[in-house]
C-alpha cells in the first residue's frame, strides 16, 4: 500500500513535470522528448493501477510510434532552435498569455470542484455490463470483449487508421520533375508493333538501324 | 494521503489536461508544440477513463481508451502530415507568421 502511494506520487510528479516542460522548453527536439517521458511515466500508472495492456499499447504506440513521428518532422523541418526566444519574437503586447492563464485556470477549478464534490450513485453499478473478472489477466478480458461485443468499432478503428494512412501519403506525396519512373500502364498496353519491327536484310549489306 | 484513490488519478488528470490547454495558449513558437499539447489533453482523457474503469471495476473505460488511441494516432500523422506540407509552401511553421486565415 505504502509503495503504491509513493510510486504514485513518483510517477505522477515526474509526469507534471515534464508536461510543463513539453509546453515551455525552448528547443522543440527537448518537448518532444519531455512528452515521452511523459507517456512512459504515465503508462506506468497504467500499469500499477491494474491496466497492463493498455500501459504496453501505450509505450508501443505513443513512444514507438507517435513520438518518433514527432522527433522526425522536427528534425525534418530544421524548426529545432528558436534561439533562445521563449514565446515570441516580436512582442506585440502578447494580450493572449494571461487571457489563456486565465481561461486555463478557470477550467482547472472547474475540474477540481466537479471531482471534489463527486459522488457516483451506488445504483450506477447495477447498470454495468462488463465486469473485470479477477481469474483472468487484463489482456485476456480486454481481448474476450474486444472481438465479440466491440467487433464493429474494432472494424472502424482500423478504418480510420487506414484513412489516416493515405490522407498522409496524399498530402505529402510531391510529383518531381525530372525523375524517371516506371509506368506499368505504359509497359502493359505495349502492343506487338511498337515493339518489335521485321526488316529485310540485303546480303553482305547489314541492317541500318534509325535511333 | 496515504491510500490512493479515484480522486488523485482525477486530479492528476486535471492537471495534466490544463498544462495541454496552457500550451495550446502560450506557444507561439511552431505548431508541432501545439500538436504535442492535445496529445497532452488526450493523455488526461484516458488517465479519466482507466482510472475509472479500473475504480468503478467495468471493463468498458479501458476498451474506450484503446479506440481513443488510434483516433490520436490517426490525428498525429495527418496533422504531421498537413504541417509539413504547409512548411514546404511556405517555409515556417511559426505560429505568429501563419496568418493566411487572418485576412
Amino acid at each position: 500500500m505504502i509503495a503504491h502511494t509513493v510510486f504514485f506520487y513518483i510517477f505522477s510528479l515526474i509526469a507534471i513535470v515534464s508536461a510543463v516542460m513539453v509546453t515551455v522548453s525552448k528547443n522543440t527536439v527537448h518537448s518532444v522528448f519531455f512528452l515521452i517521458l511523459d507517456f512512459i511515466s504515465i503508462s506506468c500508472l497504467f500499469i500499477m493501477i491494474g491496466a497492463e495492456f493498455l500501459g504496453m499499447i501505450m509505450l508501443i504506440v505513443y513512444v514507438g510510434a507517435v513520438a518518433v513521428l514527432f522527433l522526425f518532422v522536427v528534425m525534418m523541418l530544421n524548426v529545432a532552435e528558436q534561439k533562445g526566444q521563449w514565446f515570441s519574437s516580436r512582442w506585440d503586447g502578447g494580450t493572449h498569455i494571461p487571457v489563456g492563464l486565465l481561461v486555463s485556470l478557470i477550467i482547472f477549478f472547474e475540474l477540481i470542484i466537479v471531482i471534489g464534490g463527486w459522488k457516483y450513485k451506488p445504483d450506477l453499478l447495477n447498470s454495468l455490463s462488463i465486469n473485470i473478472s479477477t481469474e483472468v489477466t487484463n489482456t485476456r478480458s480486454i481481448g474476450n470483449v474486444l472481438y465479440t461485443d466491440y467487433i464493429f468499432l474494432f472494424q472502424i478503428s482500423g478504418m480510420i487508421l487506414l484513412v489516416a494512412m493515405i490522407g498522409a501519403i496524399v498530402l505529402t506525396y510531391r510529383e518531381r520533375a525530372g525523375v524517371k519512373k516506371q509506368s506499368y500502364v505504359k509497359q502493359i498496353s505495349r502492343e506487338r508493333d511498337e515493339g518489335v519491327d521485321l526488316v529485310e536484310a540485303e546480303r553482305n549489306k547489314g541492317v541500318k538501324i534509325d535511333a | 494521503m496515504l491510500s490512493i484513490g479515484l480522486g488523485h488519478y482525477l486530479t492528476l488528470a486535471a492537471i495534466i489536461f490544463t498544462i495541454g490547454v496552457v500550451g495550446i495558449f502560450l506557444n507561439r513558437k511552431n505548431v508541432i508544440v501545439i500538436l504535442m499539447s492535445i496529445e497532452l489533453i488526450l493523455l488526461a482523457v484516458n488517465i479519466n477513463l482507466v482510472a475509472f474503469s479500473i475504480f468503478i471495476n467495468d471493463l468498458t473505460g479501458q476498451i474506450f481508451t484503446l479506440f481513443i488511441l488510434t483516433v490520436a494516432a490517426a490525428e498525429a500523422a495527418i496533422g504531421l502530415a498537413i504541417i509539413v506540407v504547409y512548411f514546404r509552401n511556405s517555409e515556417t511553421i511559426r505560429v505568429e507568421e501563419i496568418k493566411n486565415l487572418k485576412g
